[in-house]
């Protein structure tokens, strides 16, 4: 408990974090029943703790349902967190109202998942591509070099900025959202899952395209994304997501050779490494992810985790670091720490 | 777009609706110059005449021509539609998008406005409008419109929820776009398609709402020339001179169902579902 404190104190005076996230949740609540109206408490996002540095990409996984795209919206505040603080460049962003909010809007974009459905069909991509700078009165005397030098920074040439979004392919149509999310001179981006509409030839542009849109901008980067070899491929440091919790993280490397958690493991060896030494570890998850409305106690994951013991099952596991830079939520971890410290 | 055209091009009914109207309007536009006679001069000499070389359609009571007034009538007509459907198409769609947009306690009043509204008949409702307004044209177009307000709100309200959390209204909202400028730039063209079929259609009902409260005595001023009014004194005389009932008659029935025809191929047309139906 000190160790986590005071690390993520530590963490707080660096003036590198462009974004602080802490206890962040999201739970959606339904009503059920017509006169006693029960109550149902769906937990998204459960307890977020973690700072995005700037400049870096960082990667989250998961399965579906986990709360990745949640994660994504929260930061954004396209959708407002149930509890928990959220910071941005030193400003909190659950304080703002929503002009202030409005006007803050400019500084992080999104980059979403299905680029069929996130262009407006009755737009002109110039449009499209200019609505940032409209709204936030940006680039005023320049604005349409400026559309046709975003378009080509992706890829598109400006000979087709009168046209239509079902005019391009879907790879076409996923660069211009990113000049949509880049017009506005952004410095964070969330990427909503943005390769995994498109086909693998694909997938490996956009991210080339990402990949050097960052180190050219200093952009930095929440990506969202389920398929695991993408996030190493984009990622500084990598997060991985069960449940509405963050279960481990750590940079890439470390998350790949040297994973600790039991689920990351099991993730890693769910997808075929080729070098066979690196597979530690053969267990393939049994069962099905529990339902986030009904939470197992303790550890979210201990339905499932093959090295789960008692304490598993009564306890929930803090998220801490557990070696520098490498934070995990497992009990298979603080055991000693634990006992020491009684 | 193109293809949109072509479509409807290859719905031959609905093309010659469009053809119809088309030579109404041009009627209705130019009616000075196509009537061959005035429609407010009696003619003592020629009172109830059949259809011949000199009147066309024959002449009423008064010995006016029945044409010349068919052709004027066609004017207030369509001024009723025309200012009478704005008048619906911009109330309703306004009050539909923001109840379908904003959700919530504003929807639910909204809703219950047009919910009350459609619980009455529409032409019962228009007559308690102009009884109480009192007859004019600006009245019956005031009371025609607001009779037709809840149809473009209800389209609009669930065109709007059908579209509401499509990704690219997201992205505008993630961009910090106002809500205002989201309603009018994202929503309003995307819900589009509805909307013009129910102009369409409307502008019949609005001619026939038109047609049958004149008739009634409580549309237009009854010395304006309207189908409906010369329709109601042609009655009187239909066993002597039916002409003078008929003509009026089958000028609104022949619009009326060429808006409606125009409008079901203006649906087909603009629906993707129906697409490769019926070719």
């Amino acid at each position: 408990m000190l160790t986590t404190n005071n690390n993520l104190s530590s963490q707080n005076k660096d003036s590198k974090v462009l974004l602080k996230i802490r206890n962040l949740k999201k739970h959606f609540i339904s009503k059920k029943g017509l006169f006693f109206s029960k109550e149902e408490r769906v937990k998204a996002v459960d307890g977020l703790n973690f700072n995005i540095y700037r400049g870096e990409t960082l990667g989250i996984v998961g399965e579906s349902g986990c709360g990745k795209s949640t994660t994504g919206r929260l930061l954004l505040r396209l959708i407002k967190a149930t509890a928990g603080q959220l910071e941005f460049d030193g400003v909190n962003l659950m304080d703002l109202n929503k002009k202030e909010l409005t006007a803050m809007r400019h500084r992080f974009q999104m980059i979403f998942q299905d680029p069929f459905a996130s262009l407006n069909p009755r737009l002109k991509i110039k449009k499209i591509v200019a609505e940032p700078m409209l709204t936030h009165q940006l680039h005023k005397a320049d604005r349409a070099d400026r559309v046709k030098a975003l378009l080509e920074e992706v890829g598109i040439s400006s000979s087709y900025l009168n046209r239509y979004p079902h005019e391009f392919s879907g790879g076409q149509r996923q660069r211009i959202g990113i000049a949509r999310a880049l017009a506005a001179e952004p410095e964070f981006i969330v990427a909503d899952e943005p390769v995994a509409a498109l086909d693998v030839s694909i997938q490996a542009q956009i991210l080339n395209l990402l990949n050097k849109l960052q180190a050219e901008l200093g952009l930095t980067m929440l990506f969202i994304a389920h398929d695991l070899s993408v996030v190493q491929y984009i990622s500084d440091r990598i997060g991985v997501m069960y449940l509405g919790k963050m279960v481990e993280l750590t940079n890439s490397d470390q998350l790949y050779q040297q994973p600790l958690h039991p689920y990351t493991k099991a993730l890693l060896a769910a997808i075929p490494v080729p070098d066979p030494e690196l597979r530690t570890n053969k267990n393939h998850l049994a069962g099905e992810v529990p339902s986030p409305l009904n939470p197992p106690r303790g550890c979210n994951f201990n339905t499932r985790c093959p090295a789960a013991f008692a304490k598993c099952r009564e306890i929930e596991p803090e998220f801490k670091e557990i070696k520098p830079g490498h934070f995990c939520a497992c009990h298979l971890y603080s055991r000693e720490e634990k006992t020491n410290e009684n | 777009m193109r293809e949109f055209c072509y479509r409807f091009y290859k719905n031959k009914l609905a093309f010659l609706g469009f053809i119809i109207l088309f030579i109404f309007l041009v009627m209705a536009i130019f009616a000075p110059y196509l009537a061959p006679y005035d429609p407010f001069q009696m003619d003592p000499q020629a009172m109830l005449q059949p259809p011949g070389a000199d009147h066309l359609f024959g002449t009423d009571q008064f010995g006016r021509d029945i044409l010349s007034r068919i052709i004027f009538g066609s004017r207030i007509s369509f001024k009723v539609g025309l200012i009478s459907v704005g008048l619906s198409l911009i109330v309703g769609v306004s009050m539909g998008i923001v109840a379908g947009y904003y959700g919530g306690w504003l929807d639910n009043l909204i809703s219950r406005i047009m919910d009350v509204m459609f619980s009455f008949p529409q032409i019962f409702l228009a007559l308690v409008i102009m009884a109480v307004l009192g007859t004019s044209s600006t009245n019956l177009m005031l009371a025609i419109g607001l009779v037709y307000i809840p149809i473009f709100g209800r389209i609009a309200r669930a065109s709007v929820l059908s579209i509401k959390d499509s990704l690219y209204i997201e992205a505008a909202n993630s961009i910090g776009v106002s809500n205002l400028i989201i309603m009018l730039r994202h929503i309003l063209p995307n819900i589009m398609a509805p909307i013009i079929v129910q102009t369409t259609l409307s502008f019949g009902f609005a001619i026939r709402a038109e047609a049958a409260l004149s008739f009634l005595g409580l549309g237009v001023e009854a010395d304006i020339p309207s189908w409906g009014i010369m329709l109601n004194q042609g009655k009187d005389w239909m066993e002597m001179a039916w002409w003078n009932a008929v003509f009026p008659g089958l000028s609104a029935t022949l619009a009326i169902l060429s808006f409606n025809i125009l409008g079901d191929g203006l649906r087909d047309a603009l629906d993707p579902r129906l697409r490769n139906e019926g070719e």
